[in-house]
């Protein structure tokens, strides 16, 4: 017990790494991929093209190559980053790939009638979007959005490999220092639990209420 | 690309370890995705049909599992339980059984939601032909519900196979590892990722097109 309560302040100097991470990278790609999932959904083929090879190209390959390449590759071509900076970038982008696709898939699952309708009535696109698609939208946008958070909390678990001290990291020093393995990684995985459980049931919620 | 002088030769002469790397990640997909099915089919139906009572013991396994980072759980299995009890194992075989108990929790969900959603209807049918109810469930149930699980089946496989890149952090030689084996060895960190990345990113799309042959040879007309 007097372990637990010596290394906790460290742990949560780590958790605050872990939070910041995570939150840095689901703003940033919120800020990206709804935009560009919205393009996706009703823009003009030569600009959905790209964003498809994007989407594509960065889920097909795991967040570990993405982060080594952003954090090791980069500096061969002059970009060099510091480790968080290349951390949250790397998770950024896949992580928008993610948002990408739920958005698109939010405004696909919409019935075309809907869009028929609103034109009948004599909406304009503007209109349309905000009145009609929008609101529609964001019901089927939130379950997987909020799932997709606790995936990134759970992926930036891997910043830790980058030398980051984030929980992860601090979870392994602690470890080396105090040679307790088992019960300091069954007290880590309830710490990334306590976070990410009531979002789970958040999404599952969501999905009853809205899908 | 500031004057970056490109030089494959030096990184091709490793190919071998990559292709070597991308053995062992299929191999461990393919090793884990047998066991995960195995858990999660017998889970998804002991969730379903057996006593109420395991029930709680089941979700408790799912939430764990599913919100906790799965490096933490490698390193729980290969560092932590060895610790603690005396049993030893090589890298491989831990790394195989912890991404098996992670991909069941995740294969429990998929396939729970494909039983349920097998038409009442078509249960019946097979009663009314006077088939048991382990008959009903192999020649009924099952492959309807596996039918059904093909999209989100397809979608946790190409994920697992991604998932393998983790065994790097404790050593196993997969794609990953040779990867950084690679380039710790030539330093031509660029070339070894525009080879390497290529190779995760047609091995993805090769096990997505071929379930997808499988959806569409499979799919459910209604």
């Amino acid at each position: 017990m007097t372990l637990f309560l010596q290394t906790l302040p460290f742990l949560l100097d780590g958790l605050r790494i872990t939070l910041l991470v995570s939150a840095g990278v689901i703003v940033l790609s919120l800020l990206i991929g709804v935009p560009l999932g919205c393009v996706l959904a009703f823009g003009p083929l030569w600009a959905r093209f790209p964003i498809r090879i994007y989407a594509d190209f960065v889920r097909g390959v795991p967040i570990l190559v993405l982060l080594y390449f952003v954090y090791y590759g980069l500096p061969a071509i002059k970009v060099n980053l510091p480790s968080l900076t290349a951390a949250i970038v790397a998770l950024t982008a896949f992580k928008s790939a993610q948002v990408i696709e739920i958005t698109r898939g939010a405004f696909q699952s919409i019935p075309r009638g809907q869009t028929e309708a609103a034109k009948s009535i004599g909406l304009g696109l503007l209109d349309r979007f905000v009145h009609v698609l929008a609101p529609q939208a964001i019901r089927r946008f939130l379950p997987p959005f909020v799932n997709s958070v606790v995936d990134t909390v759970k992926g930036s678990s891997l910043v830790s490999l980058l030398g980051i001290v984030d929980l992860m990291l601090a979870l392994q020093q602690v470890i080396g220092r105090t040679h307790v393995a088992l019960p300091l990684y069954v007290m880590g995985a309830l710490m990334y639990f306590a976070i990410n459980y009531p979002l789970s049931t958040l999404s599952r919620r969501l999905e009853k209420r809205f899908i | 690309m500031t004057n970056y002088h490109f030089n494959f030769a030096i990184v091709w002469r490793y190919a071998a370890k990559l292709f070597d790397g991308l053995l062992l990640s299929i191999e461990l997909a393919i090793a884990t995705i047998a066991i995960g099915m195995v858990i999660g089919l017998v889970l998804a139906l002991v969730e379903m049909d057996g006593p109420r009572w395991v029930r709680p013991f089941i979700r408790g396994y799912v939430e764990f599992i599913r919100n906790v980072p799965l490096l933490l759980l490698v390193y729980l299995v290969f560092y932590g339980v060895p610790s603690a009890i005396d049993l030893q194992y090589d890298a491989t075989t831990s790394f195989v059984v912890t991404l098996a108990i992670y991909s069941g929790a995740y294969l429990v969900e998929v396939l729970r939601a494909g039983f349920e959603a097998v038409p009442k209807g078509l249960i019946e049918a097979g009663k009314a032909i006077g088939l048991t109810p382990v008959g009903v469930l192999i020649h009924v149930r099952l492959p309807t519900a596996l039918r059904i699980a093909l999209p989100s089946l397809s979608n946790t496989y190409v994920s697992l196979f991604k998932d393998t890149s983790i065994a790097s952090a404790i050593a196993v030689p997969e794609l990953a590892y040779g990867m950084r084996w690679i380039e710790t060895q030539t330093f031509r960190t660029v070339e070894v990722y525009l080879l390497a990345t290529p190779i995760y990113l047609v091995t993805s799309y090769a096990i997505l097109l071929l379930l997808r042959l499988a959806e569409r040879r499979y799919a459910i007309t209604r």
